[in-house]
């Protein structure tokens, strides 16, 4: 290896290699899930409480991260707000992900004229712009987390669809499928048992980039006024309703930014530098 | 004493593990070679050989080192040189012919700017003169159209075509040493034997010195003047081809020599009750690949009415080279193709087209073994998730009474019960190929169908794999469906042998008949086997009517 062992001593006792930067982007990405789970317990003024005379008054003893353009804290705001940028685009990339492999390993398995229906559809939805759609969804049946996650859902159903068909389709050729196919094993046994192990580590990291893609989207469409609705705010909300405050080089607006790039960031780097397992036949 | 073209002084190669840990592989190695003279490196896999030929080049696998020691070629150390140093030397003065000529050629580029570009690279001479030099080159290593065959694509010419134009493309630049890494390995018997005699006699013209990488003794037999045999990165023995042949010391190269005569097959009785029917009748069988035609045929037909007989506790071999249908033939008996025509009668019954149309106790009385342990076993399980499923699916075990069969079953293919944790990759390609094996064996078939389940294997493992299957079977009552390109191992283990030639089956013969085949392409292949005594290749007379018959040379 050319590269210098850059093992931490902790992961090396179990037998993996965790680079540093990993284990610092995941500490953030904790940070982030610990947050969303216990924002309500964290926040030091109510997020709808106008707590300062002035808006987007400078960060102080009292007000952390300054005010915002109503006067409000935006410490709190940013706390709370992370439960709905983590928890809305969570749940829409986890059924994206689990709907598109699922599908992609039926479709490879299958072959033939199932596989040929599936793509073509996936493919025909994955030609429409996805900001495009999301507006006309959020238009036609208007704003809610239920409509968020769905159509988050949707738009990123095709990517890990064909992500996955790829592939399952290199795996589906190997012999060992075929030793199972003749010993007459199910679709679902092949699926679960011959296919998804072989594929879960590439599909994990899709699942983060997408993840990350999901976090962009939503932040996007609050940005434009589309997502999450008021008196809630998640992140894009938050740089949204203070954009006025960017004159005024405010913390207001550019503690939310810097909260969206630092999950982002920090999951794309995770992804990146997972453990490896260390394989050495011969140690003792 | 000749002067020594290539000296190897104490070479060590360290190779660093995953963790950190540094392993020698090759132990002070120290080794000659004269001008003009071909010494074979030859050794089980992972025994270090082509780690030293390629030292040859200054070249160490990613993740390995040269570590010490001293490779002088023409007088200069190798090891000490720098990248550019190496740079120039590689190609011009040592060049290297690979294993497998059909990976090392670039698909998409013409045949003879592949061929001349070592010369180019050196700026050796003129494009003009090297097109020149090509052609001779081709021309002395015996290749169809030596003027034309340059301007087609790698995948325009034949297997054993492109490792020849490999040979000229190392030859071009008049190096004065050869790294040949099992040139042969990936051919047919009968077209190595083309391939062999161009080497030899352009070696032989131009007195080239060079590196045979094999484990193939029979063929180093005919082309090498001394012989090393390595084991675990270090020198076993070291001799001139006779001397090994003929007096050889160390135990391991006794084995390797053993393997060449497997212990002959004691042929089952034949059951001679006229109602008994055979356990399988495959019954003018073809199959093809491809859409259907007009004429109701697919596309490409590779097994074209195809019909044989295993009667309970024999063995069948099918025989043939690359591309005769006898995978094929071995998929459809399987069920994982469906064949075009034809029928399959197993244990009386008529067998369905395909698995999915035969019941479970049918698959079960019926496996199939595949060459590649690697693709064969599914990496993310240990040997015991692969040894449990059978189990669990077709007998219903309980999970106590799984676990005590695994163990059998490990005993059974010698495999130690410690292993039963491990993932393939942690596995030889021995041990890999007994766990795959043992697979099939969990089912409790009646027969097995190998396919060329040892060509990827050694020659001292291969036969080890053979004797056991042929212990397994006195000790079952299994049947064996034996596929495979290499004669000897079919003659070892077969009752019956069924001789395949472009997807129809042209003979069927016995062991015993084997020294005098009726038709000529059996003739053709009994012939190609290459043998021990060095003086074979060169004796060596084939019908060049028959040659021209049934090699696509």
């Amino acid at each position: 290896m050319t590269k210098p062992a850059s093992s931490t001593a902790f992961g090396a006792r179990f037998g993996y290699r965790i680079s540093p930067v990993g284990l610092t982007a995941a500490a953030v990405v904790l940070f982030w899930g610990a947050v969303a789970l216990f924002a309500p317990r964290l926040v030091p003024y109510s997020v709808g409480e106008i707590v300062d005379a002035d808006y987007f008054g400078p960060i102080s003893r009292e007000l952390w991260l300054g005010s915002d353009y109503l006067g409000r804290d935006v410490f709190s705001r940013i706390l709370m707000g992370a439960r709905y940028t983590v928890g809305i685009s969570l749940a829409a990339v986890a059924i994206a992900c689990i709907c598109g492999v699922t599908l992609g390993m039926i479709a490879a398995i299958t072959g033939g004229l199932p596989d040929t229906i599936l793509s073509r559809f996936l493919d025909a939805m994955s030609s429409i712009p996805s900001k495009l759609f999301s507006l006309v969804v959020v238009a036609a049946v208007g704003s809610s987390i239920p409509v968020l996650i769905i159509t988050l859902s949707v738009i990123y159903i095709p990517g890990a669809y064909r992500f996955a068909r790829a592939l399952a389709v290199n795996i589906n050729t190997m012999d060992f499928v075929m030793v199972a196919r003749v010993r007459g094993e199910s679709l679902g046994y092949l699926i679960r048992a011959e296919i998804l192990p072989n594929i879960v580590g590439p599909v994990l990291a899709d699942l983060g980039l997408r993840f990350v893609f999901i976090v962009l989207l939503l932040s996007g469409l609050s940005f434009l006024g589309l997502g999450v609705q008021p008196p809630y705010a998640d992140w894009g909300a938050l740089v949204h309703e203070n954009i006025g405050g960017l004159a005024f080089g405010a913390p207001a607006v550019i503690f939310p930014s810097l909260a969206i790039a630092s999950l982002t960031i920090s999951v794309n780097l995770l992804i990146d530098n997972l453990p490896t397992k260390i394989r050495d036949r011969g140690a003792a | 004493m000749r002067e020594s073209l290539v000296q190897i002084r104490d070479l060590k190669v360290e190779a660093t593990t995953d963790s950190g840990r540094k392993v020698e592989i090759i132990r002070g190695v120290s080794l000659d070679i004269a001008v003009g003279e071909i010494v074979a490196l030859i050794g089980e896999s992972g025994s270090g050989k082509t780690t030293i030929a390629m030292t040859l080049l200054g070249y160490a696998r990613s993740g390995c080192t040269i570590s010490g020691g001293a490779v002088w070629v023409d007088g200069a150390d190798i090891v000490a040189m720098s990248e550019t140093e190496k740079a120039a030397v590689r190609g011009a003065k040592i060049a290297y012919v690979p294993q497998s000529a059909a990976a090392a050629f670039n698909p998409a580029i013409r045949i003879m700017d592949q061929v001349i570009e070592v010369v180019r690279i050196h700026q050796l001479m003129p494009p003009a003169e090297a097109r020149a030099k090509a052609v001779a080159l081709f021309r002395a290593l015996s290749l169809p159209d030596p003027e034309t065959i340059g301007d087609r694509y790698p995948h325009q010419v034949s297997g054993g075509q492109l490792q020849r134009l490999a040979a000229a493309m190392a030859l071009i630049g008049d190096p004065k040493v050869l790294i040949f890494d099992e040139p042969t390995t990936a051919l047919d018997v009968t077209t190595q034997v083309e391939v062999l005699r161009a080497f030899k006699a352009v070696i032989g013209a131009q007195r080239i010195a060079g590196i045979y990488v094999s484990h193939d003794l029979a063929v180093v037999a005919q082309i090498a003047d001394r012989i090393v045999v390595l084991k675990g990165g270090e020198v076993q023995e070291e001799g001139t081809t006779a001397d090994i042949l003929n007096h050889a010391q160390h135990p391991y190269t006794r084995q390797l020599l053993a393997a060449f005569a497997p212990s002959p097959h004691v042929v089952a009785p034949v059951m001679e009750t006229p109602g008994l029917k055979p356990m399988l009748e495959v019954h003018e069988l073809t199959v093809g690949y491809g859409p259907l035609q007009q004429d109701g045929r697919p596309l490409i037909v590779a097994v074209q009415s195809v019909s044989l007989k295993v009667a309970q506790g024999r063995n069948l071999g099918i025989i043939g080279e690359s591309g005769c249908g006898k995978s094929t033939l071995a998929r459809a008996i399987a069920g994982i193709l469906s064949p075009h025509a034809g029928g399959i009668v197993f244990n009386g019954h008529e067998l369905g087209r395909n698995a999915r149309k035969r019941t479970r106790d049918q698959l079960r009385e019926l496996q199939i073994v595949f060459q590649h342990a690697d693709t064969a076993l599914n990496p993310a399980k240990s040997v015991e998730d692969i040894l449990d499923r059978p189990l669990a699916f077709y007998h219903g075990m309980s999970r106590k009474a799984r676990s005590t069969r695994i163990d059998q079953l490990l005993d059974m293919v010698r495999l130690p019960r410690a292993l039963r944790q491990r993932r393939p990759a942690e596995l030889s390609g021995g041990q890999k190929q007994r766990v795959n094996f043992a697979r099939a064996l969990a089912a409790d078939p009646k027969l097995i169908v190998c396919d060329e389940i040892t060509s990827a294997l050694d020659a001292v493992v291969a036969t080890a794999v053979i004797d056991l299957l042929k212990e397994l079977q006195r000790e079952l009552g299994l049947s064996y469906i034996f596929i495979s390109h290499d004669l000897s191992v079919v003659e070892a283990i077969c009752d019956e042998i069924v001789v395949m030639y472009g997807g129809r089956k042209v003979e069927e013969i016995t062991p015993a008949t084997l020294a005098a085949p009726q038709h000529p392409y059996t003739q053709l292949l009994v012939s190609s086997v290459p043998k021990l005594d060095p003086t074979w290749l060169d004796t060596l007379r084939q019908d060049p009517e028959q040659v021209r018959a049934y090699c696509q040379r």
